[in-house]
């Protein structure tokens, strides 16, 4: 057969393709957007990337929202009457091309003023000129071509948020004034007298002195307020012999330049500021593509459509809906509100909510929820609570949603901390003590010494780099955390829970079987024939499991939304779809996503679609069960009971209809019981249980779609990966230890020259930065060979 | 009067400005987006050439 690939999609040709300008397409929306392109001069679109635009899929009427002024006003960020400026959110973005053709909107049309992508962000920023086009024909214009926007409840009225560059300031300052003491401190580390020296080291002490006043008042502010917050809530935190080391440094160095002592230890304290700065600069590794605080609102519309009391349809914002309001629902749209249906053909979707991928047909009367996606065709509602009050919004009232979970944990850092503090503070008093009795001229500066050297910068810098390091590897394996502190969670987890809809089972559904009367060769060929005609998602599915058949045409063909399709051909009559369609009564089979067949009115049998389980599902929870506790909580039926059952080791708990607000408290009575547990989920549904528990992982089929809050996204393509990061994150808290050593032993070999009373600023200059560069290269190196083995 | 005040102003002048400098960039965003000028800077000259051919033809309504 031909392989002919569509040249804008790459999408297989149907037959016929579409000929035009001697190119070949897959359909007439590849055609078109191709004739944009090269009437505009922008053919050089396919010349960085062939095939590289996607099926556009408008749906009628789902951006009139945008007509409303009000609405406009919350999204631009820009507005004086004649130019808007919008920054939208295009999931689409995918590479240079995508770049190209956006920003140069203002050849497709003239009142574009300017388009800027941000392509880590994935964002758009246009200005355009409002009084020529509008901001829904703009968003139009980008859908035509490809690059729908994603508008969602979310962008109402959100204040923009800065970047955060106060880290970026301080690394600057921190590294201007220490490269700038290290070359005045030269001089004196050469020469101790000599005239030269003797003229001009008070100047170059005070430009030293002049240098470190920004480091320590500004640059090094975080490490005493962390300290203090510390002190305060009595725990004694790496940041406190950190914060001690600063002050002392520098009240030793000041006072040694005043009274002549010396030239204090000017370099050693820009120098460790620095270099500590640079590690949590390191450790900082954020995917400005991924968010993990989303809630509900990123899902829902920003405006709905709203029938009013004289029957006309208006746009309304679905924070104003109240209660009695009637919404229209079209096909493909959200519920924002819990209703009442009041007609329509409601067939709803409510995996958001439950989990529960069957959709659910109602009748009128019949009560809908909000997160519910209507699949078929218009209903109209009646609203008995507002968005705030509805049945799954209310879970993000639950006061998980409010605290930051790394905020009580204590990192490894944080915990050796205290008992170095100890230490330290120990030895100072202890050599102090000896030195007041032996020759007291010493001892203040002992005391100094032992505060300045043990100033534990390499201790602090192993955590960062270690695993900051292996976020990086984590996140080139598609594997993308949160913090830092995930890491370190994740390393202590012995119980794993597991969503089962979407997470452990692919989103699509390609196992089929068939129960019921064997099927003869006409009717074969007819349902294959009638199935080709359909754009259903399981029509396709099963299209594409079928025998290849003759192709022929139909005599008849009708597609009933959201029932079935009928066809016939000569004498012979097809109904293939729901049940009840083809005249059957259903029976107790509810749980099975099924496509019935029935042929010249006589009931045939079904095809019986099955969750397709994840690759690997099998062997990861045989390897993880010896390890730790692995359950499954689904918010589907039990269908699948007796297929998990043969699927999973033995005795593998398995709970089902769990209810979004039961995943949470089911995560929080196994902490009562002292339980480090992971979720591992996908929906909406999942987002209470991923924010209680101590690691939330959300598998994600596409990590540029949406995914609920959550610690760490995860490529589903990576899910039978998912117990070897665990091991990962388990070997780099290993790999600090060790680093902790290796600092140590330098803090040991710099305690000798401190307490014996002979630390020269030259010593302190040397050891400091050795100490760290060697925990840099041992951490990154250790964790980059692990990284290897990751792949 | 030494050379050596001369050649340290010069030197905390210098670095001065460079610091300076960072800090305007950082201010101008330029840290934001570390990736898409990288790709733009490309463009440039296959822009040139398209769009002397396309002011004839453009047309403002669509």
């Amino acid at each position: 057969m031909d392989s002919l690939k569509c040249y804008h999609c790459g999408d297989e040709c149907g037959t016929p393709p579409v000929h035009f300008d001697n190119k070949d397409f897959c359909c007439n929306g590849c055609k078109t957007v191709y004739e944009i392109f090269s009437s505009n001069d922008l053919s050089y679109y396919y010349d960085l990337q062939t095939s590289a635009g996607t099926t556009p899929n408008l749906v009628e009427g789902k951006y009139n929202f945008l007509d409303d002024d009000s609405i406009i006003e919350k999204l631009v960020e820009f507005n004086d009457g004649n130019l808007q400026i919008i920054n939208l959110y295009i999931p689409h973005i995918h590479c240079s091309s995508c770049i190209w053709v956006l920003e140069n909107l203002n050849k497709l049309h003239g009142s574009v003023v300017s388009s800027y992508v941000d392509f880590p962000k994935k964002t758009v920023r246009i200005t355009f000129k409002s009084q020529y086009l509008s901001l829904k024909e703009l968003v139009i214009l980008l859908t035509k071509i490809g690059y729908e926007p994603y508008i969602s409840l979310d962008d109402y009225g959100k204040t923009k948020k800065r970047t955060d560059n106060n880290l970026l300031y301080k690394v600057g300052v921190a590294g201007f004034a220490f490269g700038n003491v290290m070359f005045l401190s030269f001089p004196e580390y050469f020469q101790v007298n000599g005239f030269w020296i003797d003229q001009y080291k008070t100047l170059f002490r005070w430009l030293m002195f002049a240098f470190s006043l920004p480091v320590v008042f500004y640059a090094a502010q975080d490490y005493f307020t962390s300290a203090f917050k510390g002190i305060r809530s009595k725990i004694l935190n790496i940041d406190v012999p950190i914060a001690l080391g600063i002050i002392v440094l520098f009240m030793r160095s000041t006072i040694e330049i005043i009274f002549d002592w010396g030239s204090g230890f000017f370099d050693s304290l820009t120098g460790l500021v620095f270099f500590l700065l640079l590690g949590k600069f390191f450790q900082q590794k954020t995917y400005s593509f991924l968010s993990f605080e989303r809630d509900y609102k990123s899902y829902f519309p920003i405006a709905i459509t709203r029938i009013g009391k004289n029957g006309k349809e208006e746009n309304a914002q679905v924070y104003d809906i109240k209660k009695g309001d009637q919404l229209l629902i079209r096909n493909q749209e959200l519920i924002p509100v819990d209703g009442i249906l009041i007609s329509g053909n409601a067939q709803i979707d409510y995996s958001f909510v439950t989990g529960e991928s069957e959709p659910v047909n109602l009748n009128s009367g019949d009560k809908v929820f909000a997160g519910g996606k209507q699949l078929s065709g218009s209903i109209e509602i009646g609203v008995l609570k507002t968005i705030s009050q509805s049945y799954l919004t209310q879970l993000w009232s639950n006061s998980v949603f409010q605290k930051n979970k790394s905020d009580n944990f204590q990192t490894l850092t944080d915990s050796i901390g205290r008992r170095f503090t100890v230490a330290v503070l120990s030895i100072a008093i202890l050599a102090t003590g000896f030195w007041l009795f032996y020759d007291s001229t010493k001892a203040l500066n002992v005391f100094t010494a032992v505060l300045i050297i043990a100033c534990p910068c390499a201790i602090a810098l192993a955590a960062p780099f270690t695993l900051g390091n292996l976020l990086r590897i984590f996140g080139k394996n598609k594997f993308y955390l949160k913090d830092t502190t995930t890491i370190e969670q994740l390393a202590q987890i012995d119980t794993a829970i597991f969503d089962k809809t979407g997470t452990i089972t692919t989103s699509k559904k390609s196992t089929v079987s068939y129960e019921g009367l064997e099927l003869t060769s006409d009717e074969e060929s007819l349902l294959k024939n009638t199935l080709r005609a359909s754009n259903h998602p399981l029509s396709r599915t099963l299209y594409n499991i079928l025998q290849e058949q003759d192709i022929m045409t139909l005599d008849d063909y009708q597609e009933y939304l959201g029932k079935g399709i009928e066809a016939s051909k000569e004498s012979s009559h097809i109904k293939i779809g729901s049940a009840s369609f083809v005249g059957k009564t259903l029976e107790n089979n509810l749980e099975k996503t099924s496509v019935h067949i029935s042929a010249n009115n006589i009931y045939k049998g079904r095809f019986v679609f099955q969750n397709e389980y994840r690759e690997g599902v099998s062997r990861i929870f045989k390897s993880m069960s010896k390890k730790m506790d692995v359950s499954i909580l689904s918010g589907d039926n039990n269908g699948e009971k007796s297929r998990l059952e043969l699927l999973l080791p033995k005795g593998t708990p398995l709970f089902f209809n769990q209810q979004p607000e039961d995943k949470l408290n089911f995560i929080k009575s196994l902490q009562s019981q002292g339980k480090k547990v992971m979720m591992v989920g996908d929906g909406l549904n999942d987002a209470g249980a991923l924010a209680q528990s101590d690691v939330g992982i959300a598998i994600s089929e596409n990590v540029n779609v949406f995914s609920p809050a959550c610690d760490g996204i995860m490529d589903a393509s990576k899910f039978k990966e998912l117990y070897k990061y665990v091991l990962a994150s388990k070997k780099a808290m290993k790999i600090i230890k060790l680093s902790f050593m290796l600092s140590l032993a330098y803090n040991i070999a710099g305690l000798y020259f401190a307490v014996t009373g002979q630390l020269q600023p030259v010593i302190a200059a040397i050891l400091m930065p050795l100490s760290s560069i060697s925990v840099v290269v041992f951490t990154t190196g250790a964790t980059n060979i692990m990284g290897r083995k990751l792949k | 009067m030494s050379v050596i005040y001369v050649l340290l102003a010069i030197s905390i002048v210098v670095a001065v400005i460079f610091f300076a400098a960072f800090i305007v960039s950082v201010k101008n965003g330029q840290y934001d987006d570390s990736y898409t000028p990288s790709v733009r800077m490309l463009f440039e000259d296959e822009l040139v050439k398209t769009t002397t051919t396309t002011k004839n033809k453009k047309n403002p309504t669509k």
